[in-house]
């Protein structure tokens, strides 16, 4: 079975729930508790229950990192934000801290937010591991090692014991990788940026993330149709508004929620899930976004309803 | 979809009927195109009547913001009146409803533009029937 486990959804910088935002949630629990039975586990459970997920839970604050679980043996993982670092330690817990994994990242493009995580990547310290990152650009290789260099980082390349390989890859064409398909392409955003598709057992996820979309371009358009045609999942940058991404932040390289439920809607695909949310936004401020995204597919359904989702940090979505 | 042009004293009416969506917006904004040059001569006002349009995509939208910066450019309004409660849900959605001037009705929008221009549409109107 495909699974997506999403470990970083934030978008452009990791941010953290402030004090502030904790007590405001313990406020709304302790509201939605009085006058109810609170003597048991159960009692318990059910008042959290009817709290929604901003008050009960939280959006989370890891920069893009999301894990492609295939059905293979091997790791599939699609950028290296801030959201490695608690992939890595997953990984390791998973497996018994053994050597003799091999990672397959992915990466959308050589942005801070999603390199960030490398360094604190524990599985690439493991002696056996082999930890293979792809990418379309030409400075790959040299933008990691560029990170962990005096004075931007204490420790370079040589600290690794895993072996650690680059692969160029090249926009439209499909690679055949531990059984699954993968297919980058380029995507619209400042130093380009490249989205995949991977399907495997019959099913597709298509990550794109850090994309804009010109709308008064038809070949833009269908082009993103195709990639996304049919796919079990979209995992699809949703960071402003669309008002927002078509005036003050038009060429900032991201999109919205309307221009996701629009492609998808014209792909037949089945799943949206919205992510690389805007690091100002609050966990209110998200869940009003899903709502309001949801509404917006109800009203342009066609025949054919798409599922919507935001994405979470700790998310897993079976296909 | 339709578009219909009709002016009334300072300002340019702009009725619209049908989708605004990848198919039609160019169609909009070629028929949107002489007023707003027109506007940067006159200043006029212009009101797009929105009481025909049953849906607007993201493509539409992007006609309305290009329209709505030429008409800042000249100096000049656009106002968008009279919204299906569809399309007032995809303007809150796409926040559209926080960067253009929207109004309930024509009347209000006409209102907004000038004492002149709602009179003149006023005067236009079949008399109601007693």
């Amino acid at each position: 079975m495909m699974r997506a486990r999403f470990w970083g959804t934030r978008g452009s910088l990791p941010v953290a729930l402030t004090a502030a935002g904790v007590r405001l949630k313990l406020l709304a629990a302790l509201r939605a508790a009085r006058g109810r039975p609170l003597a048991t586990e159960s009692d318990l459970e059910r008042v959290l229950a009817s709290l929604p997920f901003a008050e009960s839970g939280t959006y989370g604050g890891h920069s893009s990192c999301v894990q492609i679980e295939t059905g293979g043996f091997d790791y599939f993982v699609c950028d290296m934000g801030s959201g490695l670092r608690p992939f890595g330690h997953a990984a390791m817990a998973q497996r018994s801290a053994g050597a003799g994994q091999t990672f397959h990242i992915f990466l959308s493009h050589l942005h801070w937010d999603h390199i960030m995580g490398l360094p604190f990547f524990v599985p690439a310290f493991v002696p056996g591991n082999r930890v293979r990152v792809y990418g379309c650009h030409d400075r790959l290789e040299a933008a990691l090692l560029r990170q962990q260099e005096q004075p931007s980082f204490p420790v370079d390349f040589s600290i690794f014991g895993a072996k650690i390989e680059f692969v160029r890859l090249e926009p439209d064409r499909a690679y055949e990788i531990d059984g699954v398909k993968v297919t980058p392409m380029l995507q619209r955003h400042g130093g380009d940026s490249y989205g995949y598709r991977f399907e495997a057992q019959g099913k597709a996820v298509v990550y794109s993330t850090d994309s804009e979309h010109p709308l008064e371009q038809p070949g833009h358009t269908a082009r993103f149709v195709e990639f996304f045609r049919d796919a079990d999942l979209v995992i699809f940058d949703a960071m402003y508004s669309l008002a927002d991404a078509v005036s003050i932040k038009a060429d900032w390289g991201h999109s919205s929620n309307i221009v996701g439920v629009e492609l998808c809607q014209m792909a037949g695909a089945k799943h949206l899930c919205l992510f690389h949310h805007e690091p100002v936004f609050d966990d209110a401020a998200i869940d009003a976004v899903l709502a309001e995204t949801r509404r917006l597919e109800e009203i342009t359904r066609g025949a054919k309803r798409l599922r919507v989702s935001a994405a979470y940090d700790g998310l897993e979505i079976g296909l | 979809m339709q578009v219909t042009i009709q002016r009334h004293a300072d300002a340019t009416v702009a009725t619209l009927v049908g989708r605004i969506d990848h198919q039609t917006a160019a169609q909009l904004e070629a028929a949107l195109a002489p007023v707003l040059a027109e506007a940067g001569v006159s200043r006029n006002a212009m009101v797009l009547d929105f009481s025909g349009v049953d849906y607007i995509s993201s493509v539409g939208l992007r006609v309305l913001m290009i329209a709505a910066k030429q008409m800042r450019e000249h100096q000049a309004q656009l106002l968008v009146a009279a919204l299906q409660s569809v399309v007032v849900e995809i303007f809150a959605i796409s926040r559209f409803n926080r960067i253009l001037t929207v109004t309930a009705t024509l009347d209000d929008a006409l209102a907004l533009c000038s004492p002149a221009a709602l009179a003149d549409y006023r005067a236009s109107q079949p008399a109601a029937a007693p």
